[in-house]
Formats: C-alpha cells, sequence, structure tokens
C-alpha cells in the first residue's frame, strides 16, 4: 500500500512498489527506528537499499536501533529553495553518527543519519535552539507526525546526555 | 614484473596526445538570452565549427548532457545541417565535460565516427535555474527523496553543504581563506570582456554578503546564466589542417566517485571528495603530476569545491587548501593560475564547459583579453595583470581541469599545447 502525506505543504508520497521505504517509513510511523541489516556481513545500512552496500547481499533483516548519537556535521539554511521551508528559515540540517556502529566498517564510517533539528516534539527548531548545535552536540531521534502512516525521523538535543561545552560551530556567526 | 605507474593506466599510453580540442564555441553569458535551448546550442556549435575551421556538416558525432533542462543531439544536427554516425544525449551535470571527451575519444577509437561536437544548452537563469529555486524546488517528494528533500535538503549547495563544514572543523580552514577563491577569480574575470561579472570583488565582499546556507554567503555560490558552449574534438592528425594549435588531450579520469553513492556521507571521511580516487587514474593517464601543471580549472560551483578538488588531486597537501588559494599560487602571474576566466563563480555557469574551454585558449597562447591584436591577427599580450588588463598565462604548455559534480563523483583532464 502506497504511503501519501502532506508536510509543511509539500506533497509526500512512497510508491506501493518501494518495499524497502514503506517498511522503513512503517516502523517510523509507529515512532520506532529500524534498519536493515545484512544476513550475511552483519553490518546495518542507512537509508534503506536493495542490497548490502558493504557485501552486495541481497538478505537483510530489519532491526530495532538506537536513535543516539552526536553531530558528525550540519548546516544552516538561511535561504530556503523549497516554498515550504521558507517560512522556518533559518533551519538546520544535521547529519548524526550514530552511536550504534560507528567506526564500522572503517574508522571513517558511521550510520550518519539525516534530520533537521527540531525541539522534543519533532517541530523545526526556533533561532535561539538552532544557536545552540554544532559539531559534537549529542541528539537522540524523534518523530515529526506527517499523516497517518507517514512520520519523518528528525533530531532533538539530547538532553539526559553530557553536552560538550562549546559545540564546534562556524566560525563568522 | 610490474612496471611504475604506466602498468596501471585505463587509457592506453598510445592515446596520450593522439586526440585534441580543435574548436571551441559558446555565446553571450546572459541573464535572459531571450532563446530557446535549441538556439542557444545551435549558435555554440556554428561557433565552435567555424573557430576549428570546419563545415558544421563535417560534425559526425554528437555528444550532450543536461537535467531535463535542454534539447538535444536530434535536433541540433538538423539545425546544424549535419548527418550523425553517433550521438548520445546524457543525464547530468557537473564533471560531464571530461566525462564526456573521454567518450568522444573512445567512439572515435572505436571507429564510429571522425569528428565529435559536445554541446551544453541551458537556461540556468530564466529558465530552470541552477541555484534550485522555482518549479523544480516545488515539486512532489517521493520514495529515496523523503530522505533528502523532506529536510530541506534538496539545491547543490545544501546537499554539498556537510562537507564544506566538516572540512572546516577537521583542518581548522577560514572562511576569509574559502573568499579569497572568490577574490582570485574575480581578478581574472575582470580582464574577460566576456565574464557576466567583471566585478573584483574583496574578501571583506565575501564575508559580508547575506548567507545563502552556512557556510556559504551568497558570493561563494556561481553565477547563474543562460547560454550554451561547445567543445569539438577530432584525432590529432587531423587537427593540423585547422585553425589554431590543437589542444592535445593527455588524459582522463570520467565520473569517478566515492563509495556508497546512493549517500555518499555513508563513507568517509566526508571532507575528502571524488578526486582522491581520480587523481590514481589521471595522473597515470596523462603521464604527468600537479608539479607539471602550468594552470589549473578546478570546477567552482562554490568556492569551496575548488578548494576540495585542489587537495584531493594533490595540488597541495589534504587540509591545506586554505593556504594554498590564499598563497598566490592560483593567481594569474602566480605559478599555477586557477580558472583564469573567472570560472562559475564569475564568468558564467556552464556545468564545467568554460573552463574546459578557457583552458583550450590558454593552450593556444590567444586568450581572448583586452590586450591589442597585432598584424598577425593574434592578440599582442603584455602578461600585466591589472584590472581590465591581460590573461594569458606565459609561456602554458599543459593545464588540468578538474570536474565537480558533487562531494562524490569527479571528472578530469590534462590537456598539452599541440
Amino acid at each position: 500500500m502506497s504511503i501519501q502525506g502532506n508536510y509543511l505543504g509539500m506533497s509526500l508520497s512512497i510508491d506501493d512498489l518501494d518495499k524497502e521505504n514503506l517498511t522503513y517509513f512503517a516502523h517510523c510511523a509507529r515512532h520506532g527506528f529500524h534498519l536493515q541489516k545484512c544476513d550475511d556481513c552483519g553490518l546495518l545500512r542507512y537509508p534503506p537499499t536493495t542490497g548490502c552496500p558493504w557485501c552486495s547481499s541481497p538478505r537483510a533483516t530489519w532491526t530495532g536501533v538506537e536513535g543516539k548519537g552526536e553531530v558528525h556535521s550540519y548546516e544552516e539554511v538561511h535561504h530556503a529553495i523549497q516554498p515550504a521551508f521558507k517560512a522556518h528559515t533559518p533551519y538546520m540540517v544535521l547529519l548524526v553518527d550514530l552511536d550504534t556502529q560507528k567506526g564500522q566498517p572503517s574508522e571513517f564510517e558511521a550510520l550518519r543519519v539525516v534530520g533537521n533539528l527540531t525541539t522534543q516534539d519533532g517541530v523545526l527548531a526556533p533561532p535561539e535552539l538552532v544557536r545552540q548545535v554544532g559539531i559534537g552536540t549529542r541528539v537522540r531521534l524523534v518523530f515529526s507526525d506527517v499523516s497517518e502512516g507517514l512520520s519523518l525521523p528528525q533530531w532533538a538535543i539530547d538532553t539526559t546526555a553530557k553536552q560538550p561545552d562549546k559545540p564546534w560551530r562556524y566560525p563568522q556567526e | 614484473m610490474p612496471l611504475p605507474a604506466d602498468t596501471d593506466v585505463s587509457t592506453p599510453k598510445f592515446l596520450r596526445d593522439k586526440y585534441a580540442i580543435v574548436g571551441i564555441g559558446e555565446t553571450t553569458y546572459t541573464r535572459g538570452s531571450d532563446k530557446t535551448t535549441r538556439a542557444l546550442g545551435t549558435w555554440a556549435l556554428r561557433n565552435a565549427a567555424e573557430d576549428a575551421g570546419i563545415k558544421t556538416s563535417d560534425i559526425d558525432g554528437m555528444l550532450s548532457y543536461s537535467n531535463n533542462d535542454s534539447t538535444s543531439a536530434t535536433f541540433m544536427a538538423g539545425d546544424i545541417g549535419a548527418r550523425l554516425n553517433f550521438y548520445m544525449d546524457c543525464v547530468g551535470g557537473g564533471s560531464s565535460t571530461e566525462a564526456l571527451i573521454g567518450i568522444a575519444i573512445g567512439v572515435m577509437e572505436a571507429g564510429l565516427c571522425n569528428c565529435v561536437a559536445l554541446f551544453r544548452a541551458m537556461n540556468g537563469f530564466s529558465q530552470v535555474r541552477i541555484g534550485g529555486t522555482g518549479a523544480r524546488s516545488a515539486t512532489p517528494v517521493g520514495g529515496d527523496m523523503l530522505h533528502s528533500r523532506a529536510y530541506g535538503w534538496q539545491s547543490a549547495g545544501q546537499m554539498f553543504s556537510p562537507t564544506f563544514m566538516r572540512h572546516m572543523y577537521e583542518y581548522g580552514t577560514r572562511p576569509e581563506q574559502v573568499a579569497m577563491v572568490k577574490v582570485v577569480h574575480s581578478e581574472h574575470a575582470s580582464n574577460n570582456p566576456k565574464a557576466y561579472y567583471k566585478k573584483r570583488y574583496t574578501v571583506d565582499d565575501v564575508l559580508e554578503s547575506r548567507i545563502i546556507c552556512k557556510p556559504l554567503h551568497l558570493l561563494d555560490c556561481c553565477v547563474e546564466t543562460d547560454n550554451a558552449t561547445a567543445i569539438i574534438i577530432t584525432r590529432a592528425d587531423r587537427a593540423k589542417d585547422m585553425r589554431h594549435t590543437p589542444a592535445l588531450i593527455r588524459g582522463i579520469a570520467g565520473r569517478c566517485s566515492k563509495p556508497r553513492m546512493d549517500m555518499h556521507y555513508q563513507a568517509g571521511p566526508i571532507s575528502r571528495v571524488g578526486g582522491y580516487y581520480a587523481k590514481d587514474i589521471l595522473w597515470p593517464n596523462a603521464g604527468v603530476g600537479p608539479e607539471d601543471i602550468d594552470a589549473t580549472g578546478a570546477y567552482d560551483a562554490f568556492t569551496f569545491t575548488s578548494m576540495l578538488q585542489l587537495e584531493d588531486y594533490g595540488f597541495c597537501k589534504k587540509g591545506e587548501s586554505g593556504d594554498y588559494v590564499s598563497s598566490g599560487i592560483t593567481r594569474l602571474g602566480g605559478r599555477r593560475p586557477n580558472n583564469t576566466s573567472g570560472g562559475h563563480l564569475c564568468e558564467g555557469y556552464t556545468h564545467g564547459m568554460n573552463m574546459v574551454i578557457e583552458n583550450v585558449r590558454q593552450l593556444r597562447h590567444d586568450v581572448d583579453d583586452s590586450c591589442p591584436v597585432g598584424a598577425d591577427g593574434k592578440r599582442q599580450h603584455t602578461y600585466d595583470y591589472r584590472e581590465g588588463g591581460c590573461r594569458q598565462v606565459k609561456d602554458i604548455e599543459v593545464t588540468a581541469n578538474l570536474g565537480w559534480a558533487n562531494p562524490m563523483t569527479g571528472s578530469a583532464m590534462v590537456m598539452r599545447r599541440g
């Protein structure tokens, strides 16, 4: 069954042929974060793919993964391209290294999960929150509910974690 | 018993210098061409044929690339009165120029045709905007795009910025160093009558321009323009009969990529770009190294893209491109000028074509600056690089073009003066 929704005035859809994304987002709709774990090499992967990018095996099992990690890189969009985002600038796109599988298969890799910085409720973060976050900030996965059956994984500051004294931010503020 | 690098080349050594760029053409760099991409492409091809000194009907192979924003070889061929023995319209943007020149060599070497024209025609300002605003930005988001566009992560600047930001974090690259790329390229553009932006900019101009997508200011981003560009490639032995000194093609790397192209950030380090892999194809193929290069055309869709490629191709150490572009090396008059036309940041945006065209002109020792034209029809270059002056690199023999598609994919080409 295909999934459709409207998020910030933007039409989102997943075709009924797209089994990998349907499964991924079905878990998200229940506020669970699941990734494919390769049955052969045992590595998790993100985003969903048909074959294992590390060993090419077509066999994988959806596995629950803890949504905690650290900001690996970020950007702060001040000039939105998409009409949906124009009312929400500046917004932040985060690339987050999950704690799970960090440093595998080599020291340079991690499951780097994309998301916006949001409040604890999954609402795009206001400017005062955006200014607090940088490389090294500890974050946890939350969800933005789009419609029945569709939620987007997002990142909120992990208030239970020990945060760096000063996360790294672009030098010119 | 393996020999050194030469055994591990993807281009056989006998292909070095066997093919040449013999014709180059472009239309005026404008915002508001008032022409279809078909009309623009036709004029670029006519200009390139005239530049080569051939008839358009001598063209028997044609290549193009676009992102569903242009015309195709099927229209161009008729418009220039050519019957084609081979053509291919590819999907692609940056890094396609060098890759398709490689394909041109391949089809000629395979005996499919004799003279290949490559064109890119685009209304990058007045129709499908290259910066990503306009109709393309409001399209529905489906399937795999939910992992990017649903987060307001769509335009080139947005997609590349995590790479740029991480580079600053890992290597201490400073905004004022990055701004020097724009400063230097704007100096070059001020000596290029064709450039859309001829104004010279300062570091402060860049840093005071508004933030588009941190770490990118407006002036870190290329200019959106309308234009078509064309390049004609043929065998070097045929080039002797043509109008200009040929630019001989030494070696090519085409659309060489990092792992995980579905989302390259899954493979690290993320501050590394496709050139890290392409260099190992380019330099052995060309039989030269970075130290042999007199001028570079390092793709400047953004200030950062020139820098990251220069370091991953080995023009400086990894992480030291901020010093490299601030040192004067990349300036006209420096050891190895980069993008002497002003590039994408100033001359116009062509998805890489104008950087190859500029290096062809440089290798002819006949760039179209404001120097006086002598009795032989050639410019009398002064090598005085002050504003409005000369932009010919003195005694230039070898160039390198470093084409960028995105952080994961790059193409490259070494040419030498024939």
